[in-house]
């Protein structure tokens, strides 16, 4: 195993270009989506995030077949096909996870049908779905920069229309929030991260980025700045630790961030300072003082309960 | 509050049809500011459906909605909305001073944050539901009652002429009940109109200023005490004369 002084000789090692390119961006694009993914997580929209992450697909694979831009061609097909959805699902006999189910699938078929039609078919194919470290060009870098700056200025603005809507959907419309729009914006702004995300980690396991960091923050803390602060850290030091792992240990580098960012979850999930399985069973445990009640009451309720009995007795 | 002013609320010849159903018909109501209005009726009888019209989330069939002598799409500000506490995503990591400011979102605007205005509205809102010392407090952490105060104090930041409710007692217990009621009336007392579906008929027939029983369309509308007929309520909710229920409400000996 490599230590880190190795690491980091191998990174400043100008034969070994492609290695602080893929580390800039795995680290950049973490962050992009831990923030994003934030939103996915507290509006319970997994499965959305799931299905663009397959829709941008056929997108990326035209983009490559053609030789054009990667990030516009998924950006183009994510938005697509979050657009059929929320055309399709305005239809009430089918509910809108079927929908999801059948375009989602449909999307990826036709990226393996078009993807299939380029040369070294099956190289790309496998880079596409697992994500690769070399062959990043360095355009890449400037791509993934801006567009991740984009993104963040996104949320910046809109970010109290974002929490209104995700708190309630038709109070919000009801004081003429468009929550439509919002809703397209959210999809695209996914679609978008994804699609930044795809060169290092693949197509298959880029969900994790956007949930799993979001997820272990959530676990963390109750107060939404503070999550979309720790989210992208979680998700950066992942990328950074996972891609350091991968390639000291010589094991696949997408498969290897996801499982760092899942032992963070599960850490979060056992040790979280509140809500943690470990509080938990300490708390079970203490014994309560006697005449003093855990649950903190409303002195308010309190008073005019004990006002009621009163007058009442 | 003078007769003469423009009402609060407008409703007239209000039609609404769901997937098909014609679920309202011939709706006309017209409430003053300083009235609590209860809104009772069977379920299904169409007083979520009023609500929503009255709103602009549902679309009329035909029929006007006007607020404060303003069409209510113009003036949609000035209606406050207090939704079942389901409608609302308690497991959202926020506080409670956070989500009474979702409340002014769109008065707030576009790319802009909120101002001393604002801050204001909230803790003025936040101490006219009592929860000004809980303001800071995670939402996941209140109970019901406090749950049900904090969507108040919501639709109160935005300073409304007009206050919809949509079952605030449901699943809370005396106490709390009692409080909202007296809430609910000091707020029609000053400055607003108050408009609450309910299924605690006795509850309504005590607090209201005014009643209106609905099924479909509007079968009676008037004080508590001038709806002493059986046969309205027997209509409203399609009972025998027998139904205890109308010894309950004291209609009948």
């Amino acid at each position: 195993m490599l230590s880190p002084l190795d690491f980091l000789k191998d990174l400043l090692n100008p034969d070994l270009g492609f290695l602080p390119k893929a580390l800039v961006i795995a680290v950049m694009s973490s962050i992009v989506c831990g923030v994003i993914g934030c939103y996915v997580v507290l509006r319970g929209m997994a499965f959305i995030g799931d299905a663009v992450a397959h829709a941008v697909f056929p997108g990326l694979a035209v983009a490559f077949v053609i030789q054009g831009n990667l990030v516009l061609g998924g950006a183009v097909a994510g938005v697509l096909t979050a657009i059929l959805v929320a055309v399709f699902s305005q239809n009430r006999r089918i509910k809108e996870d079927s929908i999801i189910g059948v375009f989602f699938v449909a999307a990826f078929a036709l990226g393996i049908v078009v993807i299939s039609r380029a040369p070294g078919y099956a190289g790309s194919l496998q880079q596409f779905l697992f994500g690769s470290i070399t062959g990043i060009p360095d355009e890449d870098i400037y791509t993934v920069a801006i567009t991740g700056m984009i993104l963040m200025l996104v949320v910046f603005l809109f970010h109290k229309e974002f929490v209104a809507v995700t708190l309630d959907r038709e109070t919000a419309r009801s004081t003429g929030v468009p929550v439509f729009a919002l809703d397209l914006v959210l999809y695209v702004m996914v679609a978008v991260a994804i699609v930044i995300s795809i060169q290092t980690i693949g197509n298959i396991l880029v969900l994790a980025l956007l949930i799993t960091p979001a997820a272990a923050a959530r676990l963390l803390t109750d107060r939404l700045g503070v999550m979309m602060l720790l989210a992208p850290v979680i998700g950066g030091s992942s990328a950074l630790l996972g891609l350091y792992l991968s390639w000291s240990l010589d094991l696949p580098v997408g498969g290897v961030i996801v499982l760092v960012a899942t032992a963070v979850f599960l850490i979060a999930w056992f040790f979280a300072p509140r809500h943690g399985l470990l509080m938990a069973y300490l708390r079970r445990r203490a014994v309560p003082i006697e005449g003093e009640s855990d649950d903190e009451r409303d002195p308010l309720t309190d008073a005019s309960a004990r006002d009621l009995i009163g007058t009442r007795s | 509050m003078s007769e003469s002013s423009t009402p609060a609320l407008t409703v007239s010849d209000l039609t609404v049809h769901l997937g098909g159903r014609r679920v309202l018909h011939d709706i006309d109501l017209s409430i003053e500011t300083g009235e609590f209005v209860g809104l009772i009726g069977p379920n299904g009888a169409g007083k979520t459906t009023l609500l929503r019209a009255i709103l602009g989330l549902t679309r009329l069939q035909s029929g006007r909605v006007a607020v404060d002598g303003t069409d209510a799409s113009q003036n949609r500000s000035l209606i406050g909305y207090v939704p079942q506490r389901h409608e609302f995503a308690w497991d959202f990591p926020i506080s409670v001073e956070d989500v009474v400011m979702t409340g002014r979102v769109r008065r707030i605007g576009w790319l802009r944050r909120p101002g001393l205005v604002d801050f204001d509205a909230v803790a003025e809102a936040l101490e006219r539901v009592h929860m000004d010392h809980l303001r800071t407090r995670p939402v996941g952490e209140l109970s019901g009652g406090q749950r049900q105060r904090v969507l108040v104090a919501r639709a109160l930041a935005l300073r409304p002429r007009l206050l919809l409710l949509d079952e605030p007692f449901t699943g809370l217990d005396m106490p709390t009940q009692e409080l909202l009621i007296d809430l609910f009336r000091e707020l029609s007392a000053e400055d607003k109109a108050v408009l609450m579906t309910t299924h605690d008929l006795v509850g309504a027939l005590h607090e209201c200023s005014r009643l209106c029983l609905i099924n479909r369309a509007i079968v009676a509308d008037g004080p508590p005490a001038a709806l002493d007929d059986p046969a309205v309520w027997m209509r409203t909710f399609d009972v025998k004369a027998t139904n205890p229920l109308l010894k309950t409400l004291g209609v009948v000996a």
